[in-house]
């Protein structure tokens, strides 16, 4: 079981780090979202306290929700300035 | 009363969103203006009962807890100043109606957020409010949808989330060894099991997260894009309060308050501080971007406050609170100043720029006032405040990191009298010659700031008394 | 108990599946079935309010929102795919293999499920928890609901001017 939450951790840093596609970048934390949410409910299993782990995680799915949302916003808008998804056009500042 | 702080904001962006028309759109200025200035009020009106016990809990409507302690008073009367100065630096660099109003509403969505990490008492709520005041702080980067501020915005997003990852696993393994998640409940089971590997980890990730949202090296790579491309007000609110309202205050509340100050988190905090000062100090003498340059500054300052805290000793922490608040008034008048003139001159390339204090002498001025607080020259703010955190260091037996410190103030100094010679002092390029100062409004907003971090300084030994005594235990 | 095991293989697969597949909707059908997979061991694992919430927020909204986003933008070309997708088998193929170690050394630990707490915990169900002792959070959601439908707003619409 803990191994397959850190399982899920690896394959969620590992797209993100290795994808040149900026929509893949938000399959990868998707993916880490899922593995902290089984951790959350691990815990709560573990410690008897399944009430508040959900509670936890309720107002968890909520909140990336609107984080994904806006994301999602934010690559659409640069698509719409530069006609690709690929990550090397938010490379451009330097300093 | 703690809780109008929250609800309030809630039921006027509520009544302001109603599709009654024009009407709302045009009070939206006059309403938040209003709410920030309650704000401030509400922050100093709670002070006087801090005179009798140390903390202030107050049960809410919620059925949780608020409380306010000296810490909560000075960040949310920070709040309210940069919120009330980046309101007010809206209404003069945001051309577009619709914008405007968008802009006023996610500033009240942020602000309270932020009131809301300040005044809980439970971990998890603490998240759900840094999440509040860090989504409202990616639309408001990326509002304007230029290309750099897309960019900005989406590098703060990626980072932030990471940093919201490894907090809730940081939960997660409280939860699992602590069953609660209150702080008392927290301070409790680290007191009474302070070795176990669970608590550990969870601690330590914890403060990476926070370390993440703060900005502080290594994990700062947002940090100078965010800040330079996003629109002018919304710099003024990132640099004044976001960040360090996200990771620094809350860094101050959970080392002093729960997580303690153990050998491990004072040495993390004082090596990532002295190194973020240095790494901040450098980057911003190589800049040309005005704004970028301000946003390596406050990688810098912010390094003083972690430094501060990590020595663990009362006048280390006194300072580090202390710089906090002066920070936020003198960075938020630096980007006030960076909002003028790229406002007048269309331009935050500092080769480009010159001599504008002949043309703009208000915006000239406290632009020197700002940069000379900013390098700790007596007898303004910025000075007392460093001269504490450098004497904690001294105290507290790391004498190299104090002297690395002061000599990062001559460093500040340096890049910033720069900053004021190319951009104020010299020769008035052709192109500017009929630039005028800004407006009334937007000039009164730098004026403010300026006369703030004045009396602060001049005045210190009142404050020193009144206010800052109060933080020893 | 094998039906457990069974889950938890199908869901590294899932994931697998999710990260090393060419296309984007693929993948965002991908996300959905880990989750609703995830769902199910939510369910077995005495939590079956935030398994409903799992399965329909995260299996049927964040799709719906990954596959609005991905259908506003125009596809590449079919020579860019085959480019694009030759280059991937080169940078995926340590995945599996960094996983199956992962497995390999994890697979030891179990679940501690002897740490129980508070035994009096366990008879509070959710809704009391999260109206009663939890409505800031509650507030807070709303709150950043609101944010986010600003955003949505903004960020989605065309905008007409050009910069």
């Amino acid at each position: 079981m803990i191994a397959l939450i850190i399982v899920l951790f690896v394959a969620g840093l590992y797209c993100i780090l290795v994808t040149r596609n900026l929509m893949r970048v938000l399959i990868g934390l998707e993916l880490l979202t899922k593995a902290v949410t089984l951790l959350l409910i691990v815990a709560g299993y573990a410690t008897g306290r399944q009430a508040l782990a959900q509670a936890i995680v309720i107002t968890l799915i909520m909140i990336e929700v609107v984080v994904i949302a806006v994301m999602a916003g934010v690559i659409l808008s640069i698509f719409r300035h530069t006609g690709s998804l690929d990550a090397s056009n938010v490379k451009n500042l330097k300093g | 009363m703690l809780s109008l702080l929250v609800l309030l904001p809630l039921l006027g962006i509520i009544i302001l969103n109603l599709p009654l028309g024009h009407v709302m759109r045009r009070s939206a200025f006059v309403f938040a203006f209003g709410l920030f200035l309650i704000q401030i009020a509400l922050a100093i009106f709670h002070y006087p009962g801090l005179l009798s016990s140390r903390l202030y809990v107050v049960k809410t409507f919620f059925n949780a807890d608020f409380a306010f302690d000296h810490l909560s008073f000075i960040v949310l009367l920070s709040i309210g100043i940069v919120s009330l100065t980046s309101l007010v630096v809206g209404r003069y660099t945001i051309q577009n109606d619709n914008d405007r109003f968008n802009f006023i509403n996610l500033l009240i969505i942020a602000s309270i957020g932020m009131c809301g990490v300040v005044m809980v008492r439970d971990i998890f709520s603490l998240y759900v409010f840094l999440e509040v005041t860090a989504v409202s702080a990616f639309i408001l980067i990326a509002f304007e949808k230029q290309k750099p501020a897309l960019e900005g915005a989406f590098k703060y997003i990626l980072m932030s989330a990471i940093a919201t990852i490894m907090m809730l696993s940081a939960i997660a393994l409280i939860l699992l060894a602590t069953g609660g998640m209150s702080f008392d409940t927290i301070r409790q089971a680290i007191f009474s099991s302070s070795n176990s590997f669970i608590v550990k980890l969870a601690v330590g990730l914890f403060v990476c997260g926070l370390f993440i949202k703060g900005g502080l090296v290594p994990f700062h790579g947002w940090l100078p894009d965010a800040y330079s491309q996003a629109p002018a007000a919304v710099s003024v609110l990132l640099a004044g309060i976001i960040t360090k309202v996200s990771g620094i205050y809350t860094l101050i509340r959970l080392v002093t308050a729960v997580f303690g100050f153990t050998e491990g988190i004072k040495g993390a905090l004082l090596l990532i501080g002295i190194v973020s000062m240095l790494f901040g100090a450098f980057a911003a003498l190589t800049q040309n971007n005005f704004k970028r340059m301000l946003a390596y500054s406050s990688i810098s300052q912010v390094g003083y406050i972690i430094a501060g805290l990590g020595t663990g000793v009362a006048l280390g922490v006194i300072g580090a609170i202390f710089h906090f608040f002066n920070h936020a008034i003198f960075k938020s008048l630096l980007f006030v100043n960076a909002a003028a003139v790229e406002k007048q001159t269309g331009t935050i390339d500092m080769d480009k720029l010159g001599g504008l204090s002949e043309r703009m002498p208000v915006t000239g001025a406290t632009s020197l006032i700002g940069f000379l607080s900013t390098s700790g020259i007596p007898p303004l703010a910025g000075f007392w405040s460093k001269l504490m955190i450098i004497i904690a260091l001294w105290m507290s037996g790391h004498r190299a990191y104090a002297v690395i410190a002061i000599l990062t103030s001559v460093l500040t100094l340096a890049y910033l009298l720069t900053m004021q010679r190319k951009v104020f002092f010299g020769k008035l390029a052709d192109s500017f010659k009929n630039i005028k100062e800004v407006e009334a409004g937007f000039a009164a907003a730098a004026i403010v700031l300026a006369l703030l971090t004045i009396g602060v300084g001049v005045f210190f030994p009142l404050v020193f008394n009144f206010y800052l005594k109060a933080f020893i235990r | 108990m094998i039906l457990d095991k069974l889950l938890l293989i199908s869901v590294v697969f899932a994931a697998l599946w999710t990260v090393m597949t060419r296309s984007l909707l693929k993948a965002a059908l991908g996300l959905a079935v880990t989750s609703a997979l995830i769902a199910v061991i939510l369910f077995r694992l005495d939590s079956p309010l935030a398994g409903v919430f799992e399965l329909s927020v995260c299996a049927g909204l964040i799709t719906a929102v990954f596959v609005s986003a991905i259908s506003l933008m125009k596809p590449l070309t079919h020579k860019e795919t085959i480019a694009l997708s030759r280059a991937r088998i080169k940078k995926y193929w340590p995945l599996p293999i960094i996983i199956s170690a992962v497995i390999l050394i994890f697979s030891a630990s179990t679940v501690p499920t002897s740490i129980r707490v508070l035994p009096e915990a366990m008879e509070q169900n959710v809704q009391n928890v999260l109206w009663n002792s939890r409505s800031l959070d509650l507030f807070g959601q709303i709150v950043i609901v609101l944010a986010g439908v600003f955003g949505t707003v903004i960020l989605f619409r065309e905008s007409n001017k050009k910069p």
